[in-house]
């Protein structure tokens, strides 16, 4: 497993100020699938699997529609709960922990139809990823004490620094998310993501619908993450040219199992998965 | 024309209060999708309790009234988890029967405890009459109606800029989002309806100690449904506006055509715009999502 991870299970400490450094230096967790087994009545969804996301790298889950790629997700953000395996994040067991509970842990995700709250603004979507690392109680943000508004202050800077600029978004902050243009709502929802402080980050197809401009862009926004902020990066794709590139470790799922696993360029060859990809068309239909 | 200036601000005035109600309606329409049909028993159970404390029991008024506010916090934590939150996820039908049921319980409760005699519960505002040139308001009327509007304005206020309250519109809109962002969406709930039931026993104090305490209290939710049906179930500021204007047609159609009509005008009226805006003023066009 992995390399033993200090304070993996509680929630960053936001001292004041210093709180832009202390995020940067929480290091990507490892996240690990094992043995899972994942039914809805009589269609069996996933069939033991198992699979590592090393901690600060780039990992991409791939296969034919209905393979089971999106059901993966919704187990580790924990939607579904499995028939039997595990997840771990980093050294700690998260199978049984509500969904609200995993964010504070670390895990942050964007869904395949872009989640962001209608009626919101650009910066209030933002904002909500960091709702979870404020501290000051219910009663205290309602009466909006002086540690609630220290604590938003000390967010909405770091949001602004960390994430508005390092995304280019700017100049759209104050929008209704809306009105936006697809590939800049998807842009929003990694912001959301980050404000989160992701130690893992999920993406669920992050360049689907994306010209090809849009699509370099994000590639190199998700690498940026990854370098700069190490944090580990698992993410599901069609797009097979920005997997290879951006990838260094890459699953392979068929049918609820994983078929094939390993570097870009071993995946590459493999022969199942040349064969997966081939009878695609017909295992397009199952889902 | 002074005469239906005065009728005008009455009705607009008294109008605060039903916006009260509909601000408890609302609040647990958006925020947790339940259509509430107790919320006119809870207004009558906290003015009950209010009463007891104030006169049973002798209390301040101010103390009565804390203590009220507490008490129904309290059952709308109970009622959240062991009636509502066992039902989330079934039909919207069963939820509805259910807070039917909680409403025919309190009133039960109520009846049996207290009978349906009429009382007069000390009143926390100032009773002086304050004179707007020819136009005589009573104190009550005009407290009531600050009271409402800080009250109110509190809450939109709250809900715009506030991150408790921009969390819990997120999680009113979308719940699954909401969770793998870390807000608890079982949290965000219980504060809604702890929320609605506070707002619904100010209002209910504020009727009862102007227009007196009795079971009937409970159907004063009625005219808030012609407004909040007429404002979109899910506005807040629709709710608002169209409890002014319930106010003021309930106002004048009982200064013109008689008290009693004052029942039936609101309804009519309701009818006859909503023929022509089925949403209300102010909802949202699908109001159900899948």
């Amino acid at each position: 497993m992995s390399a033993t991870v200090p304070f993996a299970s509680e929630r960053p400490a936001s001292p004041v100020g210093a709180v832009a450094r202390v995020a940067a230096a929480l290091p990507g967790l490892a996240l690990a699938v094992d043995g899972v087994d994942l039914r809805f009545g009589g269609i069996h969804a996933l069939r033991g699997v198992s699979f590592e996301a090393a901690p600060a790298q780039v990992t991409a889950v791939i296969g034919p529609n209905g393979a089971g790629k999106t059901s993966v997700f919704n187990t580790i953000s924990g939607f579904y709960r499995p028939a039997s395996g595990r997840i771990r994040l980093g050294d700690e067991d998260i199978t049984r922990v509500p969904v609200h509970a995993r964010a504070a842990r670390g895990l942050a995700r964007t869904f395949q139809n872009i989640a962001l709250f209608r009626g919101l603004t650009v910066l209030e979507n933002i904002k909500l990823g960091g709702h979870h690392t404020m501290s000051a109680g219910v009663l205290s943000a309602l009466v909006y004490g002086a540690k609630a508004r220290t604590e938003e202050n000390a967010l909405r800077a770091e949001i602004e620094r960390r994430v508005i600029e390092f995304l280019q978004i700017d100049h759209i902050r104050h929008r209704p998310v809306d009105a936006l243009p697809y590939g800049l709502q998807k842009r929003v929802e990694l912001a959301r993501a980050l404000a989160m402080r992701p130690r893992v980050l999920l993406l669920d197809e992050p360049v689907a619908g994306m010209n090809r401009e849009e699509t370099e862009d994000m590639a190199r926004f998700i690498l940026d993450v990854q370098e700069e902020w190490g944090a580990t990066v698992l993410l599901v794709e069609h797009d097979m040219g920005m997997v290879m590139d951006i990838s260094s470790h890459v699953v392979v799922l068929n049918f609820g199992q994983v078929i094939a696993a390993g570097t870009p360029a071993e995946v590459r060859r493999h022969p199942q998965v040349i064969e997966a990809y081939l009878g695609a068309e017909s295992a397009g239909e199952f889902e | 024309m002074s005469e239906f200036l005065e009728y005008s601000l009455l009705g607009i005035l008294s109008g605060g209060v039903t916006a009260l109600v509909a601000l408890s309606f609302v609040l647990i329409y958006k925020g947790t999708g339940v259509v509430n049909f107790a919320v006119g028993e809870v207004m009558m159970l906290g003015a009950y309790l209010y009463y007891a404390g104030a006169v049973t029991f002798e209390l301040a008024p101010w103390l009565a009234f804390v203590i009220a506010l507490a008490a129904l916090a309290a059952l709308a934590v109970v009622v959240e988890r062991l009636v509502l939150r066992p039902l989330s996820g079934q039909a919207a039908v069963a939820v509805l029967m259910a807070t039917i049921g909680m409403a025919s319980i309190i009133h039960g409760v109520v009846e049996a405890k207290w009978g349906g005699d009429t009382y007069s519960p000390p009143t926390l505002l100032p009773r002086t009459p304050v004179n707007l040139g020819e136009i005589l308001i009573p104190g009550t009327v005009l407290g009531n109606f600050a009271v409402a509007a800080v009250l109110i304005g509190a809450f939109l206020a709250f809900f715009r800029w506030s991150p408790t309250g921009i969390a819990l519109r997120a999680t009113a809109s979308d719940p699954v989002t909401a969770a793998t962002l870390g807000i608890n969406v079982n949290a965000a709930q219980r504060l809604t309806w702890i929320l609605s039931s506070l707002v619904g026993t100010v209002a209910g104090v504020l009727i009862a100690s102007s227009a007196g305490l009795s079971p009937l209290l409970a159907s004063a939710a009625l005219s808030v449904f012609a407004a909040i049906i007429l404002g979109g179930l899910d506005s807040v500021l629709g709710a608002i506006v169209a409890s002014l204007i319930v106010g003021w047609v309930e106002a004048v159609a009982a200064g013109y055509l008689g008290g009693k009509t004052r029942d039936v005008v609101p309804y009519v009226v309701v009818l006859a715009i909503l023929v022509v805006r089925p949403h209300g003023m102010f909802g949202t066009r699908t109001i159900e999502r899948l």
